[in-house]
């Protein structure tokens, strides 16, 4: 009896950890089709370059439609920063520091952050369920009968919108931003408005904190439409499997912008 | 060569489940060939084979002289410029109108200027019978309509073939007939090579020249439609008769229900 027991649990084990294994080599092997899927992508890029009215027309559809979720989000987080702010700076005596507080906070952090994980829930899920409904439409297949790429054709022209249209759409929330945190500290609390704007432009680095702020939201604009794109392109041509996919997109950009995030900062921002 | 499409030996599984064994066919220039057969048996699999969407295991399939399989993507999508298909629903871009759908291998590999694209677009729906819904999106339009149109953007490029995968699926009894006739149409007026994929009897025997019958992966019978109304093969006469049982079993093989309800009487 007692040998059974421990053959059993032998094999529980050796399931478990062949689970595991299994698991990791799985894993890996996505890694390594999407790097390569990546690459076949940044490969159809000459060939995409050359119809730019393709790329001008994603950038339309995913920039302009994420504009104003975009604005509104920046105008309010703005202005709880403006707030906020206010208190802890009011405890110390350097409310007029504010100006700098916020543009920082929003040109370093802030804006190129909450603008991907808004663009990964807005543009991101569209292009994830658009690509794979055209995959269970067998819309990509007739493209490919048609002798045309559809990476080339649907996926790089939407990838390339993606990368310009988030930078674009980070500076606006920051801009915006900005200005909600004028409008609570100056117009709202009463902070000096000279002080306000001066702070501002004596603490903010166009290169240091303007610039790096825009190269987070570029590689975010990488990894984010990447993201969506793969994950509609991969998936099963089912209803189930598209609503997965476009979950998978929010949850893997999601995690993919606060890695990033983390360790751009920590190269970025190391004085 | 009298032979636009051949297929020699071909063997092909997805995993260890063969769909395709040792099956050799011939597709004559400007005849239109029924392939016929029950759900499952591997016709949609011969047509992917030949458009180079996917790779045998065994054997060869070649089109215009080209071994499908051996050709790098330039050289595979050089040959898909001469083959036009048709998808089981048509597959119709949905953000695009009719006309664009129509348009769009034209637009995508020509450099015909815009005026005379507008015209040859209007004359390949004006074929199909659709010429006035140009401009209706394909939400719009029936599933038979969407079936014309997608013929008519199949053939936009004049292709020496033309392969069709179950275009009378779902279809009335009058979109059928109007689509049977614009597929033999067409072939003639083309001058083309068409790959009819379907098992709806009336509508093939009605418009093909030969019909091969797979079962399993497998030739179980070929000719002329006259030849398979009178053959006495057992499953061509249970497919043209449409009978429940037969070569092709009712039950999908495995255990017997005695089997499975534990009575203890075995096969």
């Amino acid at each position: 009896m007692s040998t059974t027991r421990t053959h059993s649990a032998r094999s529980l084990i050796a399931n478990f950890l062949a689970t595991i294994g299994l698991n990791i080599r799985e894993g890996i092997a996505s890694l390594g089709f999407a790097t390569r899927s990546f690459f076949n992508l940044l490969g159809v890029t000459f060939g995409a370059m050359k119809r730019p009215s393709l790329i001008s027309e994603q950038i339309h559809f995913i920039g302009n439609y994420s504009l104003v979720i975009i604005a509104v989000s920046g105008l309010f987080v703005g202005m709880v920063l403006g707030l906020q702010g206010y208190y802890t700076l009011n405890q110390y005596g350097a409310e007029q520091k504010l100006g700098q507080v916020v543009a920082l906070a929003l040109t370093r952090e802030l804006g190129p952050v909450v603008t991907a994980l808004l663009f990964a829930g807005r543009a991101g899920t569209s292009l994830t369920a658009q690509i794979g409904l055209m995959k269970a439409g067998e819309q990509l297949s007739a493209m490919e009968m048609m002798a045309i790429n559809p990476i080339q054709r649907v996926l790089a022209p939407r990838f390339w919108a993606g990368v310009i249209a988030m930078p674009v759409l980070a500076l606006v929330f920051s801009a915006v931003g900005v200005l909600g945190g004028y409008l609570v500290g100056v117009q709202l609390i009463g902070v000096d408005e000279g002080a306000f704007w001066s702070q501002m432009q004596a603490g903010v680095d166009v290169r240091d904190d303007v610039l790096n702020g825009v190269i987070k939201s570029i590689i975010f604009g990488i990894g984010v439409t990447f993201t969506a794109l793969f994950q509609g392109y991969m998936a099963q041509p089912t209803p189930e499997d598209v609503s997965r996919a476009t979950t998978r997109t929010v949850v893997i950009s999601s995690l993919l912008i606060w890695g990033l995030d983390f360790m751009m900062t920590a190269l970025m921002f190391n004085k | 060569m009298s032979n636009l499409v051949e297929i020699r030996d071909l063997y092909f599984a997805y995993g260890p489940r063969p769909i395709l064994k040792n099956l050799s066919m011939d597709f004559p220039r400007g005849k239109l060939i029924a392939v016929m057969g029950g759900s499952g048996s591997g016709k949609t699999t011969v047509l992917r084979l030949i458009g180079g969407q996917i790779r045998p295991q065994k054997g060869q399939v070649s089109v215009a002289g080209e071994v499908v399989h051996q050709l790098d993507t330039d050289g595979l999508y050089r040959l898909r410029r001469k083959m036009g298909m048709l998808f089981q629903f048509g597959a119709l871009f949905t953000d695009l109108s009719v006309f664009d759908n129509v348009a769009f291998p034209l637009r995508e590999h020509t450099d015909l200027p815009e005026e005379l694209i507008r015209d040859l677009v209007l004359m390949k729906l004006n074929t199909v019978g659709l010429r006035n819904a140009a401009k209706l999106k394909p939400g719009e339009i029936s599933g038979g309509m969407a079936r014309r149109v997608a013929v008519a953007r199949a053939t936009a490029l004049d292709p020496e073939l033309i392969m069709y995968d179950e275009p009378f699926a779902g279809l009335d009894p009058i979109s059928m007939g109007v689509t049977a006739n614009l597929i033999r149409n067409l072939n003639d007026a083309l001058g083309s090579t068409s790959i009819l994929v379907s098992h709806d009897v009336q509508e093939c025997f009605a418009i093909a020249d030969y019909v091969y019958f797979l079962s399993a992966g497998a030739i179980v019978a070929e000719g002329t439609p006259a030849e398979m109304r009178v053959s006495e093969d057992p499953y061509v006469k249970q497919f043209v008769n449409a009978a429940p049982d037969g070569p092709v079993p009712f039950h999908y093989p495995g255990k017997s229900l005695a089997d499975d309800l534990g009575l203890g009487v075995h096969k």
